[in-house]
């Protein structure tokens, strides 16, 4: 109960903190409106809404989790504040699942925006809705530790940000969110394979438009042992960097 | 009744020996002060008895706990005051109380009354809804040492309490140390303000370059530097008699102070009488003329071999 509690106030210290400022609720409307606005103007024809949606959901996803944990914590250390959690009396696994928390719920709000501007300009019926809540829930596990394993490997806020475009712009090209894979060329497709997103984004495809390539339990189990990686190494790392 | 026990403990990074097979104990309900110059090794090892530091070797025990395997245990008895005031700057300071508290898992109720009492303790009970960002130097210490002991920590480590602060705030810091010391807590501190030390510690352990070189109480470590008899006299005129004064007295030491003063060292019991006939001849008024005490400064000098001066100088320059 005691460890409960503690955890709840760190999740919620987090949202009123970071998550929930004007600032980035801002982001989270205005960034998956920006996407649709740009494949809108690009089109010459009239656009697939329901076709580009799984990429401007997982896109958003993948923006809000990386940007917000990223930066929260990279500040958090720098300000010695982070200590302060570090100290307390909670494992470190608890202690960043707290941390984390906070990014995967800003993240799973974050991808029914577009979902909601969506359902006003074309017809969901036919969408498996439990799936994409998973697929949802799967691609913000494994961005928010990708943000995760990103703020610990940098000590400086601009670091944060630079790693983690390192990491995205080439998801946002290779994971097939907008380009098929199979129309990238045959040397960069092993490439998207390696890249997280493309089993999120597949999901998504599969649940939404039901034109999924890989098997979505494939899909389910890349992207759980993502996450399990990625938050292994992260807190792997916070003990041999930060409580050195 | 020994409350931490640090044995053989030693920590490297890479070649380099921070921390050298360092033994000492501390009793429960003292207030113990770590003293020592920049980089001797006092934030490794409070950093190595608090849980953010792993040790390379030894072993650490805290209130009967193992202080290294059983961190997140200990952890849940002691209270940590940082050398920087680490709270969250966007909250308040009752925000920041409340949630430090809820870390130790207290219920909310408890918790904000807690915070209340505490911000009273502290005269920040003024302080509403600004964030903590906009407090004074002062009073975020205060509330950082606050945010220290809302969990009613058996022992608190205090690294630099009075640093940087203005005088009233530095008062009520040393007074409250002494208050919580008195309702039963450990206290363990690290100052570079030796009066600080001297005025509130019991005991006091040296550490220069990663070793402990001594651990004793106070008055056992002044006794220890007390190896001669200081008197200094303060004249009404400038005078320049060192060289009569060595002469008619030749067993003793002799420094000019001022142009005015000068002190008398001596082995043996210095009497008045003969300095103050010898003054007199001279046509000297001896306006003052008074025992120097050896303070913890000077054993602070002789045992780590540093001028105070300097280390004022360096830890005032590092919080700049």
């Amino acid at each position: 109960m005691k460890k409960f509690l503690a955890f709840w106030n760190i999740l919620k210290k987090d949202m009123k903190n970071y998550y929930l400022k004007p600032p980035n609720i801002s982001w989270g409307i205005i960034f998956p409106i920006s996407w649709t606005l740009m494949f809108f103007m690009r089109s010459t024809s009239d656009i697939d809404i329901r076709g580009i949606l799984p990429g401007v959901m997982a896109l958003s996803i993948l923006f809000g989790t990386t940007s917000m944990l990223a930066v929260t914590i990279t500040f958090e250390r720098k300000s010695r504040s982070f200590e302060r959690l570090l100290l307390a009396p909670i494992s470190l696994n608890l202690l960043m699942l707290a941390k984390t928390t906070g990014a995967i719920l800003f993240g799973i709000v974050n991808a029914f925006i577009p979902v909601i501007f969506a359902s006003f300009l074309t017809d969901l019926s036919g969408v498996n809705w439990f799936l994409v809540l998973f697929g949802i829930i799967l691609i913000a596990l494994t961005s928010t530790f990708l943000g995760l394993f990103i703020a610990v490997s940098v000590s400086e806020v601009f670091e944060a940000q630079t790693f983690s475009n390192f990491f995205r712009f080439p998801m946002m090209f290779l994971c097939g969110l907008f380009i098929p894979i199979e129309n990238l060329p045959a040397f960069i497709r092993p490439v998207s394979y390696v890249l997280p997103l493309t089993y999120g984004a597949d999901i998504l495809k599969l649940s939404i438009n039901s034109d999924g390539s890989i098997h979505f339990l494939i899909s389910i189990g890349v992207l759980v042992a993502y996450s399990l990686v990625l938050f292994f190494i992260s807190t792997n790392n916070i003990k041999k960097k930060w409580i050195y | 009744m020994k409350i931490i026990e640090v044995e053989n403990l030693r920590k490297d990074f890479g070649d380099f020996k921070a921390i050298k097979n360092i033994n000492f104990s501390v009793n429960k309900g003292e207030i113990f002060g770590f003293l020592g110059p920049n980089g001797a090794g006092k934030t490794t090892t409070i950093n190595m008895l608090t849980g953010l530091a792993k040790p390379t070797s030894g072993s650490i025990n805290i209130s009967g706990r193992d202080g290294i395997k059983d961190i997140k245990k200990v952890q849940g008895i002691i209270g940590i005051v940082p050398d920087e005031s680490n709270l969250y700057d966007e909250m308040s300071g009752f925000d920041n109380l409340v949630f430090c508290a809820s870390l130790y898992g207290i219920d909310k109720e408890t918790r904000e009354r807690k915070a209340n009492e505490l911000l009273k303790l502290f005269s920040l009970d003024d302080t509403g809804n600004r964030p903590f960002k906009a407090f004074s130097k002062g009073m975020k210490r205060k509330l950082t040492i606050a945010a220290g002991i809302i969990h009613d920590p058996e022992i608190l480590f205090l690294d630099e309490p009075t640093t940087g602060i203005d005088v009233e705030s530095a008062r009520q810091i040393r007074n409250m140390i002494q208050v919580l010391n008195s309702k039963g807590t450990t206290i363990f501190l690290t100052t570079h303000y030796i009066e600080d030390a001297e005025r509130l510690c019991d005991r006091i352990g040296f550490i220069v370059s990663g070793n402990v070189i001594k651990v004793s109480y106070i008055d056992d470590l002044l006794k220890d530097v007390q190896l001669e008899n200081i008197v200094e006299f303060n004249f009404d005129k400038r005078t320049n008699i060192e060289k009569e004064l060595k002469e008619k007295f030749p067993n003793i030491k002799i420094k000019t102070m001022s142009d005015k003063s000068i002190r008398i060292f001596s082995e043996n019991q210095i009497k008045l009488m003969p300095f103050m006939n010898f003054f007199d001849g001279k046509d000297l008024n001896v306006n003052e003329a008074k025992i120097i005490r050896p303070s913890l400064e000077e054993v602070f000098v002789k045992v780590t071999g540093l001028e105070i001066d300097k280390l004022k100088k360096e830890k005032e320059g590092k919080k700049k």
